[in-house]
């Protein structure tokens, strides 16, 4: 299955894109693909644990697998305002 | 549509009380010079547009469900900004102050803690530092 990836703020800035299409194993969850991005992109290592995450605009735990065609994001610390 | 490219036009979001209200709350923050300590010349803004569009709205109907009678608008900048413009915008109306001035705090509070949107401090030598603090 296919899912695009979004990167924002300092993570857009480590990941050196904004975003990217990603070839993933079906079971795939949240908290897996974090862990296969982390990996590859030393700066989020500075995380203990996973960010907030967001799947197809909306907050997600990191249990929920992925499904072909989903909008994923990681979001650094939030700072509207 | 809650995020704007455009300056913050204060007057015009303002708008009418309803005929029921006796309380309006305006809360608006704007860029600060500097930031514990560090000079800043401007605020550049990214959000995460269409899932802060919906966090907004979430925020909205939030602090609406609880504090009854509050009607509650937002609007949030995105783009560069020098210091002293408005960053972000809320305004509460109620029948009574107490409401007004709950309801506004809260809906900036949760802004804060919920909505995808990210600011980078613009130092004067150019460089720039993403916030990523409970400081923000």
């Amino acid at each position: 299955m296919r899912v695009r990836v979004l990167y924002f703020a300092s993570f857009r800035d480590a990941a050196g894109r904004p975003e990217e299409d990603r070839e993933l194993p079906p079971g795939t969850r949240v908290l897996d693909l974090w862990e296969i991005l982390s990996r590859e992109i030393p700066a989020f290592t500075r995380f203990p644990t996973m960010p907030p995450a967001a799947v197809n605009r909306l907050y997600q735990p990191g249990h929920v697998p992925l499904e072909d065609g989903d909008e994923v994001a990681y979001l650094p610390p939030v700072a509207g305002g | 549509m809650y995020l704007t490219d455009r300056p913050i036009d204060l007057a015009a979001f303002f708008g009418a009380p309803r005929p029921s209200d006796g309380a309006v709350c305006l809360f608006v923050g704007v860029v600060r010079n500097e930031s514990e300590g560090r000079e800043t010349v401007a605020i550049e803004y990214q959000a995460y547009e269409a899932m802060a569009e919906s966090e907004l709205a979430h925020v909205v109907a939030s602090v609406s469900q609880e504090w009854p009678g509050a009607s509650v608008r937002i609007t949030h900048r995105l783009g560069r900004l020098s210091v002293g413009e408005p960053s972000v915008a809320i305004l509460v109306t109620a029948p009574h102050r107490d409401t007004a001035f709950a309801a506004c705090r809260l809906a900036i509070e949760w802004l804060k803690e919920y909505v995808p949107i990210w600011k980078r401090e613009i130092r004067p030598d150019g460089s720039g530092e993403w916030v990523e603090s409970t400081r923000a």
